[in-house]
């Protein structure tokens, strides 16, 4: 069974439908349920003590003090905690060379950086169990700090993990072509160093686990907040010593993630490993305060790159070579290389150009560990890319549209294998710049800026392509040796009165999965989506799955909703053409009824059917299947990744005696292939935006050479405030991908992965006839004002 | 993480505070809107507070006028502030400051005792009533006393306000027929405290000129304010810059913030008309 998509007025056309969220009243009327909504009979709470140092050797833990605490029932430290949890080592096989040491869950000797857990205080209230943290008492002996990146394999830096050898990470060089001679030879070669800043996610709801040891049946429950449910079980299973079977993982209402929350955090495990040891719930709820410690970071890159054009603008080669630091480990299992190996891999990624060298180095060193943020290292390869090809069209006098339509892929040259060997199935860039141009009224802006710079007012256009890769297949994570599933699945089940449940191995972050998995099953089975209850996040209900990451849940996820709907409704099909005594073929189901395919006449009811097969079973043919329950799993097979592209612009105004931008308006033009819901997506898009605006103009984690975070609260740490942020005005270009039937591709990075880029050609393109440049990212007002030399100290 | 207050309790009228104050000693902590104390306590930056919560005190709150001079009560809201005529009249750069300060919940709890209590240098409040030449009204356990607005702001988050005291009131002269009252701020985002600021009250004896954001306190600065009533913006750009010795944090540095001053003082001037 397939579904005409190409016809609007279909039956049961949800996909492609704006339909109401389905947890969505439940959430605004304060009735959803996260982790820290949890209480349990003999629950207690834990707080980690934390580095105050980025290195030092402990070399006592004096702990009688907080024991004397009201309420402090134990204290932990990392020894007593390695007794029942092995420590972990971050690396992929496929990431060759990729190092890192075993992390423990709570450092064992040794502190790598402020933050790091190196006790825990278990009491029966939060209060206390801080009252008895300030009191536990380690003696810390300073060990030299590693906090520069471009430093960190000198000769004369010290070594962070001596048993490693150097501080390298991981570096992987991609050559296609003689770039060196191509530059040699180009008419002409543009070059700039690029910077984007620490930052982390910020979620509203902060990392939470609760975690019960059920003894006597040898059973570990965790309520987490993850977007990884059944990866954790996994995890927390093998670094606990039990069969994955009996390690169940819930994961309720999320309150956003970002990527944050699919990673593996010591004081995660820790809890895990201290419920088991104490045989009772322990709850974990990180702070505002250790969430900017403790979460990962991302994005701390250097980057330095270049682009050689020939005189009618064909771009001939780019070289980059990007540097990044991960902190003191690799993050396990996704590790912290796949950032930089993303920068190698995407940049250029938009333009028919033969010659690429691209290299990332990554290096540690005693800050927070980076791992994977959402849109991981797109953001920094478009804004790399972007960056040089504006710098490049101002160079020849050509026009930022033209140049890059000038480059851009055509529309009909796929499937075609890009120059850093991503293999792309079809997209649309010139459609998607062309809607974009007529969208922003291009030349009239352009008239716009013009009028307003007479009056001495500086704004500009910038614009951005780029190309999103999604879908994810095992060659991301699995190939690595990872237990990261690629796959997922869905079992859908009708029960008497014709409901339908879904399970789903994807999760509900809080964007909408939920109601694009209801308006899946919904039209493949015929039902209206509210007669669809969605169940995910259980590890011990729903099919293994991968759960949420790398814009995967529709494509994925979503594609195994729909043909497990489509087996469901050929089961009840087969029913209903028993008890009608018709042809299954010459039947169909729409808005709960079973109906004759060619008049729609209504035949019967799903919950006349229901009745029949559940209680008077009886009365149907004998041999008769009734499997009112079908599960089916997706994988996609014929592409690594399913790539999506886009084109954003920012129009924006710099005020050059203050640096200060004002954001005027955004646009975005995305192909994410099928829409399912066009108003998740667009607020998919514009939430992505935002995202990318508080990387471009705001966001940036601050250390002193100490290796002290010196912003962490929301105080200091700007994110992106509605105050600040432009009407974004959002389209579409449809290409599916033909690996589903489903046809679509992930929507959830797009927005982070273009805005930056957009936001700093639009800053250059104010500040070029003041001949002022800015590449260095949060572009603060005073980066901006020391580009342009106004700053006299 | 969670507070860790000592204790709390609740003053029925301002003898009441005073004793409880007292019998706290130095643990005792004015409470009011909390939107400064109770962030700091929720650190753990301030910790074993006996908090004597005065917000319920009635008679502290609302703005009269009296004598030639407006009287506004301690407990008064930001929000309450901003939209009372009399400040609208006669001291609009209240008005105005409001407008800068945080968001709409932080402005319906915050008092302008707290906020001047408090002393952060890069609120707005207390850069305005030193531009307006304010006097600070405080009760102790021995009476009431007066203090000058240039003898109240010591230093980061510390006042003239001795332990035992409470602000009950600042008051002020009334506008000027022509006074002009204007205060300008560069912040990263709306609401953000502000890199740097500036207020300017000109009156027929004077100007005078406040700076929020680049020190220890809130600055008068009475170099630029003597080349400004001389009308010679550019000495007063000069003198301003000078006088300033900005702190730099991860939001700018000093010499943007020095920066900043000297712009925003030639906005202001251009904005007022440009004579003194
Ligand atoms: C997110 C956020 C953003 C903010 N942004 C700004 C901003 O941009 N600009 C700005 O100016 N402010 C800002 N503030 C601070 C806000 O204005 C506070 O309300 C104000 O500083 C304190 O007023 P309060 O009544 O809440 O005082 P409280 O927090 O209750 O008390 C503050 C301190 O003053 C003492 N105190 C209070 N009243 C008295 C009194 N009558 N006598 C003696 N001591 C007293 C208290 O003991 C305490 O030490 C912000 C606050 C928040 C939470």
């Amino acid at each position: 069974m397939t579904i005409p998509f190409g016809n609007p007025n279909r039956p049961n056309s949800y996909i492609g439908k704006t339909v109401p969220r389905p947890n969505a009243a439940r959430l605004v009327e304060g009735r959803g349920r996260y982790v820290d909504d949890m209480i349990l009979p003999r629950m207690v709470h834990v707080v980690y003590v934390r580095s105050p140092m980025a290195h030092a050797r402990i070399t006592g833990i004096d702990t009688a003090e907080a024991l004397a605490v009201k309420g402090v029932l134990r204290v932990f430290t990392g020894a007593d905690i390695a007794k029942v949890c092995t420590p972990w080592v971050a690396v992929l096989a496929h990431l060759k060379g990729l190092k890192s040491p075993p992390e423990h869950a709570i450092a064992v000797d040794r502190a790598c950086w402020v933050g790091e857990p190196v006790a825990a205080v278990v009491a029966t209230t939060r209060a206390a169990a801080e009252d008895g943290a300030a009191l536990v008492d380690v003696d810390y002996d300073p060990l030299p700090v590693t906090g520069d990146m471009m430093t960190a394999l000198d000769a004369d830096t010290p070594v962070l993990h001596a048993d490693m050898g150097d501080n390298l990470a991981f570096r992987r060089l991609h050559e296609e072509g003689d770039v060196d001679a191509v530059m040699a030879s180009a008419h002409k070669v543009v070059s700039a160093r690029f910077k984007t800043a620490r930052h982390t996610g910020v979620t509203l709801e902060p990392r939470s686990i609760l975690v019960d040891w059920n003894a006597p049946e040898g059973q570990l429950t965790a309520w987490h907040a993850t977007q990884a449910p059944h990866m954790m079980q996994t995890v927390l299973a093998e670094h606990l010593g039990l069969p994955e079977g009996r390690v169940r993982v819930i994961c309720g209402d999320v309150g956003g993630s970002y990527g944050i929350k699919v990673h593996v955090y010591p004081d995660e495990v820790a809890t895990a490993a201290i419920a088991k040891i104490m045989g009772r719930p322990v709850k974990f709820i990180a702070d505002r305060l250790e969430s900017f410690t403790t979460d990962i970071h991302a994005r701390d890159h250097e980057i330095a790159g270049r682009i050689a054009v020939a005189e009618d603008g064909e771009i001939l080669a780019f070289d980059i070579d990007d540097w990044t630091a991960i902190g003191a480990y690799s993050v396990y299992p996704r590790t912290s290389a796949i950032e930089g190996n993303q920068v190698v891999n995407l940049c250029g990624g938009p333009y028919d150009f033969k010659d690429y060298r691209a290299q990332t180095t990554v290096v540690f060193q005693n800050k927070t560990p980076t791992c994977q943020y959402r849109a991981v290292g797109h953001p920094i390869a478009v804004a790399v890319t972007e960056g040089l090809v504006d710098m490049a069209a101002a160079e020849l006098g050509m026009d930022p549209v033209a140049i890059r339509r000038r480059n851009m892929y055509a529309d009909d040259c796929y499937p075609v294998t890009s120059p850093a060997k991503m293999r792309f199935e079809g997209l649309s860039h010139h459609a998607s710049m062309d809607k974009l141009v007529a969208l922003m009224d291009y030349d009239a802006l352009r008239a716009d800026q013009a009028e307003a710079r007479k009056k001495g007012i500086h704004r500009g256009i910038g614009i951005a392509s780029f190309i999103e890769l999604t879908n994810p297949s095992p060659f991301m994570y699995g190939i690595g040796g990872a237990r990261i599933s690629a796959q997922d699945g869905c079992t859908v089940r009708m029960d008497p009165d014709g409901s339908l449940v879904a399970l789903s191995g994807v999760t509900e972050q809080g964007q909408g999965t939920e109601a694009m998995l209801s308006q899946i099953v919904a039209e493949g089975v015929g039902v209206p989506p509210a007669q669809v209850r969605i169940i995910t996040g259980d590890t011990q209900v729903t099919p293994y799955g991968g759960g949420t990451w790398a814009s995967r849940g529709a494509g994925i996820g979503g594609e195994a909703a729909l043909q497990a709907a489509l087996a469901l409704k050929a089961a009840i099909l087969e029913v209903a053409a028993a008890m009608l005594q018709a042809q299954a073929g010459a039947l169909d189901i729409r808005d709960g009824q079973v109906v004759d395919a060619d008049t729609g006449q209504d035949r019967l009811s799903l919950a006349e059917l229901g009745r029949i097969v559940y209680f008077r079973g009886d009365t149907l043919p004998k041999g008769l299947p009734r499997e009112l329950v079908q599960t089916r799993h997706f994988i996609t097979s014929e592409y690594p990744f399913a790539f999506t592209n886009g084109v954003q612009a920012s129009y924006l105004e710099v005020d050059t005696d203050t640096g200060i931008v004002t954001l005027l308006k955004h646009w975005c033009v995305e192909d994410c292939g099928r829409i399912i819901n066009p108003q998740l997506v667009d607020e998919q898009i514009r939430g992505g935006i935002v995202q990318g605006l508080g990387g471009a103009l705001f966001e940036e984690i601050h250390y002193d050479a100490e290796g002290q975070l010196l912003n962490g609260s929301m105080a200091d740490y700007l994110v992106p405030m509605a105050g600040e942020m432009p009407d974004m005005i959002i389209g579409h270009v449809e290409t599916p991908t033909l690996e589903s039937a489903l046809g679509a591709k992930g929507a959830g990075e797009a927005g982070t992965a273009g805005a930056p880029a957009a936001v700093m050609n639009a800053i250059n393109d104010a500040l070029r006839p003041l001949g002022a440049q800015v590449t260095e990212m949060p572009f603060t007002p005073e980066r901006i004002l020391r580009a342009l030399g106004r700053i006299e100290d | 993480m969670k507070a860790s207050a000592g204790g709390y309790a609740r003053a029925s009228d301002l003898r009441h505070a005073l004793d409880l104050l007292g019998q706290a000693g130095d643990a005792g902590r004015v409470l009011v809107g909390g939107q400064s104390l109770i962030a700091a306590m929720n650190m753990r930056l301030s910790t074993g507070d006996m908090l004597v919560d005065i917000s319920r005190i009635s008679g502290l709150a609302g703005v009269t006028q009296q004598d030639g001079r407006l009287r506004i009560g301690a407990l008064t809201r930001h929000a309450d502030l901003g939209g009372d005529p009399l400040v609208g009249r006669h001291a609009p750069l209240l008005a105005q400051a409001v407008g800068h300060i945080a968001h709409a919940a932080i402005r319906n709890r915050g008092t302008i005792g707290g906020a001047l209590a408090h002393a952060d240098p890069a609120a707005e409040f207390p850069a305005c009533v030193l531009a307006l030449d304010a006097t600070m009204h405080l009760e102790g356990p021995d009476g009431a006393r007066d203090v000058a607005v240039g003898d109240f702001f010591i230093d980061v988050f510390e006042t003239a306000i001795a332990e035992g005291e409470i602000l009950t009131a600042i008051s002020l002269p009334v506008a000027e027929p022509a006074e002009v009252q204007i205060l300008k701020e560069v912040a990263r985002r709306s609401g953000d405290y502000a890199l740097a600021g500036l207020c300017l009250v000109r009156r027929a004896a004077g100007v005078r000129l406040s700076a929020l954001g680049v020190g220890s306190v809130p600055v008068l600065a009475q170099g630029a304010m003597a080349a400004l009533d001389a009308g010679d913006i550019d000495a007063a750009v000069t003198a301003l810059r000078a006088e300033l010795d900005p702190q730099s944090d991860t939001q700018a540095s000093g010499g943007y913030r020095k920066h900043i001053a000297g712009v925003l003082l030639r906005r202001i001037w251009d904005e007022i008309g440009g004579t003194a």
